[in-house]
């Protein structure tokens, strides 16, 4: 298991992104499933840079684990900020045309399309928000 | 990201290279807006782009959005990866995928 401990800025992506492609690759992950997983780890630590202390900053712990065998990983986001379960969102209706789609909101639901699972918990005054994804 | 602007008469060709994302999305979004005017046939050539996030999603609705006042917009050469990206936020339906 790793661990990154830095401040919830979006200047701070580039760092997060690195550190858990250099996990992803230790484990032979492919280019695709990469991407889906930086995708994924974008949407959720710029969300916590964001709104977690917003107008404010703070720090966020990013965890990457991937199973002995290297058949799974799991990344653990965690904040101390406002409670926030970004899974309480309704999901964007994707069926709409340009005209009457609003701008954004698909951030949590791309992650919930291509993640295997997310869970969300508020405890001690942590959000912890972790996704899985089979390599 | 680099952006290649090509421009013949009323049609403007962007071609769009390496990552889509937080960080460089604005960048695109300001090149929209800088070079639309009199445009009525955009074409974003993907050929290039390796990677692409809701920020970059929420850029080409906005050049959706503002070509379907004044002209036609096509997204072209797009790879597996982003198409799959595509088809699950119901922009394949969206754009024109050529």
């Amino acid at each position: 298991m790793k661990e990154l401990d830095i401040e919830a800025l979006t200047d701070n992506l580039d760092q997060v992104l690195s550190f858990v492609d250099e996990q992803l690759e230790a484990a032979d992950c492919s280019m695709k499933i990469q991407m889906q997983i930086d995708l994924a780890v974008e949407e959720i630590f710029v969300n916590i840079a964001h709104y977690a202390y917003n107008p404010e900053t703070g720090p966020a712990t990013v965890r990457v684990e991937v199973k002995p065998d290297g058949s799974v990983v799991t990344i653990t986001f965690i904040d101390h900020g406002i409670p926030y379960d970004p899974l309480a969102k309704e999901d964007p209706d994707v069926t709409l045309g340009s005209k009457d789609r609003s701008i954004g909101g698909l951030g949590i639901f791309l992650v919930k399309k291509t993640m295997d699972d997310i869970h969300y918990e508020y405890i001690n005054g942590s959000n912890i928000l972790t996704i899985q994804k089979k390599l | 990201m680099t952006i290649n602007q090509k421009s013949e008469g009323k049609k403007l060709t962007l071609q769009i290279e390496g990552r889509i994302d937080t960080k460089t999305a604005p960048e695109l979004e300001a090149c929209i807006h800088e070079s639309l005017a009199g445009v009525e046939e955009l074409v974003i050539d993907l050929a290039e782009t390796v990677y692409i996030s809701s920020a970059g999603l929420r850029v080409l609705l906005i050049a959706q959005k503002q070509m379907n006042k004044q002209g036609e917009m096509a997204v072209i050469n797009v790879n597996d990866d982003l198409m799959e990206i595509f088809e699950v936020t119901g922009f394949s339906d969206i754009l024109t995928i050529i």
